[in-house]
């Protein structure tokens, strides 16, 4: 646990010392790449609370953080034409306010978490795994047909959203508006993993019976933390739209779910910094074997391949022993 | 009379053409332990599963505490206060004893959906797990991982979880299983103590312990209840004597 | 809508319900015997048409392209078999997930360092390339046809297969009780293998069969996977049976509803809005479907209850 605890430190000590050596050195491109590891891993963190803590096997979370994006797209957008969002029976503009665009990401996401979940986790194992997919692909679908969005082309946001007191535009101001989001999140994880509600959760992955028996419904608790995992994987889907200025129902597709996963699992499944040194360990090698070979996701396919079989517990599992902080 | 807490009225259950449960009767008075005995597939984890909520019967009814609870689930029960305990351990193994037992003290407190505060530090739930930890002597080994127990320590600890949710009568599936004669024993010591507090509905297949404890025992052979009596009225049952400890050579 | 092309797209919804099944076949056969979720079956359709490709670039020959095809696959999925999936079978399904999504990863790139980015073509042969007319006048692909005809024809083998030979009763008694199999004295890690090998050289030919009408590029084996996947579970994991109507079912579902749901909405509404959410209906409908049927029965339509 002790080692855990430096492991984190020095992710969290990387995270600061990467960016800080790219904007002396000027180079906006790893800022960049930051940011991104920054969402990323908020996506992961996201996921970390359903699958870590809760054992469910979601491969559908691409939905939640698509529908964060077109959050911000769809009310970004509006801004951009024009024109209001809605008119009857109220009259509802779109906006250009991150805080605003997050709190509606969130509750979009959180909203489709609860659905989404109160209809799979009627189902367990293999089960979950494939309707949880079949969700994320109907909203994939879904987006590539809804043409007044774009369609399969997705939307361009021009112009990056703007947060009271801060110029987004400025590569290092994003930057630290991430990290900072990314940290809130991390604390109120970590205080979720430890909270009533956490220990509820972990001991319902561990025997549902238990949580029966003690007169606690894990149904009720597994929603609930689906729909608290969804939504901030939607903030980081809201997030990572607005680092791209632009959404596109690629954020739906399967692929980003298993991404999403392979950030937790990279990192270490249930560790609170697994999806943080996940995704950096992710765009690190994509940049890396990326510059050395046009195939790179062979050798990225290699060393997931290893992770699984050979080092059980990701990254920080590896590193810090087997033993799982929060318990 | 004294106080029925929990009965059944005369369940069923079929599987398909299996007959598990037929016209089952049983009650459970306060201040005893009413075991329950019988062959190996006599229909006993059914009849369990039935009054704990996991199962429900063909026919019949489930009271507690008065009320008519066939229609809740294994949740309600609990929440009413039915502690059960099971036949192969279902802990939390990766947690501590102490947060198994504060599960426990959660569960029958209710509040589960807080998501800020630290569960381990709130003083209400753990003196309450700590005193269940006490009763049954896991106070030292509050700290460790469930994992790391002995069988006989999670079978205490079954039986600590269980009392941390205040229970008005409990449900006991085989707490002696795979217990030395030490622990038996000592399990045995922990029983005896406890009929006072609520009463104990005991599935158990260690007659020694069963004849030591019991108020009362039913028989159960082929989903029917033969006998019901005091331990030397059942060792005196004719029926009894033919369909089970002929075959079993008993206590 | 007329009768004749409501025909011809019923024809259509089978012969992709025919697909659909070669490729939820060995997806649920590995479920069921094995407990392995595997994602990378979709990386064996692909190795299947990209083999039956090549072969028939080299030898201008259909026949051997399909042999090739089912030997290529059946290879691969051997390969895999013993490298990486058999230390999978005691993970849990996390692990599996995760290890045949990397595998996905390395079959895919290694297949576009070969082959490169540009998608391949598979003719269909002179033999059987062109219209015929079926009864009643209507027109319709040979080939198409033949695929259905295939297709039916080897799940037949298929069923007979299991109900009748040594290897069926083992993968039977393999999907009800590993240790039982294990005391008849079977060798497991080969019935292993050679269950998981068939299931590839089922996909594989799926993919030589469809490669003729679709192109054949990386990546084609994605989307029949999500397909097979939501058959495989609509049918009920580990069911043959169950994999065959769901695919039946997908089939149709899929196609009808394509050219049916822009009608039904054109009925109260305008003509671009009807096609429009008419469209994007269709393809959220088998996900619908699916979602329908677990709600219902939540696990599948022919599988045993968890």
């Amino acid at each position: 646990m002790k080692r855990e605890r430096a492991i984190n430190a020095a992710v969290v000590l990387a995270m600061l010392v990467v960016p800080l050596w790219a904007w002396m050195a000027d180079e906006p491109f790893i800022l960049t790449l930051a940011t991104k590891v920054a969402i990323l891993a908020l996506a992961g963190v996201g996921l970390n609370i359903a699958l870590g803590l809760g054992g469910l096997v979601s491969f559908g979370h691409a939905a939640f953080f698509g529908i964060g994006g077109y959050a911000m797209g769809i009310l970004a957008s509006h801004v951009q034409s024009y024109t209001p969002l809605m008119e009857w029976p109220l009259l509802i503009e779109g906006s250009k306010s991150m805080p605003v665009i997050w709190v509606v990401a969130m509750m979009a996401s959180g909203l489709a978490a609860l659905v989404i979940g109160a209809l799979s986790l009627r189902t367990s194992g293999v089960y979950f795994i494939m309707i949880t997919l079949a969700f994320g692909q109907m909203l994939y679908y879904f987006a590539i047909s809804w043409s007044a969005y774009g369609g399969e082309d997705g939307l361009s946001i021009y112009v990056r959203n703007g947060f009271p007191g801060l110029n987004t535009l400025d590569p290092v101001q994003f930057l630290l508006l991430c990290y900072a989001v990314l940290g809130v999140v991390l604390f109120g994880a970590a205080r979720l993993a430890r909270s009533p509600f956490g220990l509820a959760l972990s001991a319902a992955r561990q025997s549902a019976a238990r949580v029966e028996t003690v007169g606690i419904a894990p149904y009720r608790v597994r929603l609930v933390a689906f729909a608290i995992s969804g939504a901030v994987t939607g903030l980081a889907g809201a997030l990572y739209a607005d680092l791209n200025r632009f959404v596109s129902p690629t954020m739906f597709s399967w692929h980003t779910s298993g991404e999403i996963m392979v950030f937790v699992i990279l990192g270490g499944v249930a560790r609170l910094f697994g999806p943080v040194a996940g995704a950096a360990l992710y765009i690190l090698l994509e940049h890396l074997l990326g510059g050395v070979s046009d195939y790179w996701q062979i050798w990225l396919g290699l060393l997931l391949l290893a992770v699984v079989l050979f080092a059980r517990g990701g990254l920080i599992g590896t590193l810090a022993g087997r033993e799982v902080a929060h318990d | 009379m004294t106080e029925v807490v929990l009965q059944t009225r005369g369940i069923s259950k079929a599987f398909g053409a299996v007959q598990a449960s037929t016209e089952i009767s049983l009650d459970l008075r306060a201040g005893e332990i009413h075991a329950l005995i019988g062959p190996n597939g006599a229909g006993k984890s059914t009849l369990i599963k039935q009054i704990a909520g996991n199962l429900a019967p063909d026919s019949g009814t489930v009271q507690f505490l008065g009320r008519d609870v066939t229609g809740l689930g294994t949740v309600a029960r609990a929440r009413m206060g039915l502690g059960r305990t099971f036949q192969i351990s279902a802990l939390a193994m990766e947690h501590t004893v102490l947060q198994n037992a504060v599960l426990g003290a959660l569960g029958a407190r209710g509040g589960v959906f807080r998501f800020f505060r630290d569960v381990m530090r709130n003083r209400e739930l753990t003196e309450v797990a700590m005193q269940a930890l006490e009763r049954v002597g896991l106070q030292d080994q509050a700290a460790t991982r469930t994992a790391e127990l002995s069988h006989g320590q999670r079978r205490q600890l079954e039986v600590a979880v269980a009392l941390t949710l205040g229970p008005r009568a409990f449900l006991m599936d085989e707490p002696m299983a795979g217990l030395g004669a030490e622990g038996s024993k000592h399990l045995t010591g922990l029983l005896d103590g406890l009929r006072a507090e609520a009463p104990i509905l005991l599935v158990e297949h260690d007659m020694d312990a069963v004849f030591a404890l019991a108020d009362r025992i039913s028989v159960l052979v082929y989903g029917r209840v033969i006998a019901t009596g005091t331990g030397p009225e059942i060792r005196a049952n004719a029926e009894v004597r033919q369909a089970y400890l002929g075959a079993e050579d008993a206590a | 809508m007329t009768i004749l092309l409501f025909v011809e797209q019923v024809l259509n919804g089978l012969q992709f319900g025919v697909m659909l099944f070669l490729m939820a076949a060995g997806l649920t056969l590995v479920f069921g015997v094995m407990g392995l979720i595997n994602l990378a079956h979709g990386s064996l359709y692909m190795v299947g048409a990209f083999a039956a490709a090549a072969v028939a670039g080299w030898t201008g020959s259909f026949g051997l392209a399909l042999i090739a095809a089912l030997a290529a696959a059946a290879a691969a999925g051997a390969l895999i078999e013993l490298v990486v999936i058999r230390r999978l079978y005691a993970r849990d399904h996390l692990d599996q997930v995760l290890a045949t999504f990397a595998l996905i990863l390395i079959l895919s790139e290694g297949t576009r360092w070969v082959f490169g980015s540009f998608p391949l073509y598979l003719d269909v042969p002179v033999y059987l390339s062109g219209p015929v007319t079926l009864p009643g006048g209507i027109q319709y692909p040979l080939y198409r046809l033949a695929i259905i005809a295939v297709g039916l024809a080897v799940a037949a083998a298929l069923f007979a297969l299991i109900a009748k030979t040594r290897l069926g009763i083992q993968i039977r008694a393999g999907e009800a009780d590993r240790e039982m199999i294990a005391a008849l004295g079977v060798d497991i890690s080969k019935l292993y293998t050679a269950v998981f090998a068939l299931g590839a050289a089922l996909a594989g030919l799926a993919g030589a069969l469809v490669g003729a009408i679709q192109s054949v590029q990386v990546g084609m084996g994605e989307p029949v996977l999500i397909l097979a996947f939501v058959v495989v579970v609509i049918g009920g994991i580990g069911s043959i049976k169950g994999a065959f109507v769901g695919a039946l079912l997908v089939g149709m579902t899929d196609t009808l509803g394509g050219v049916l749901l822009p009608q039904v909405f054109g009925l109260v509404m305008a003509p671009s809005e009807a096609a429009a959410l008419g469209a994007s209906l269709s393809s959220m409908s088998i996900y619908i479907l699916m979602a329908a049927v677990l709600v219902v029965r939540p696990s599948g339509l022919f599988g045993a209850a968890a």
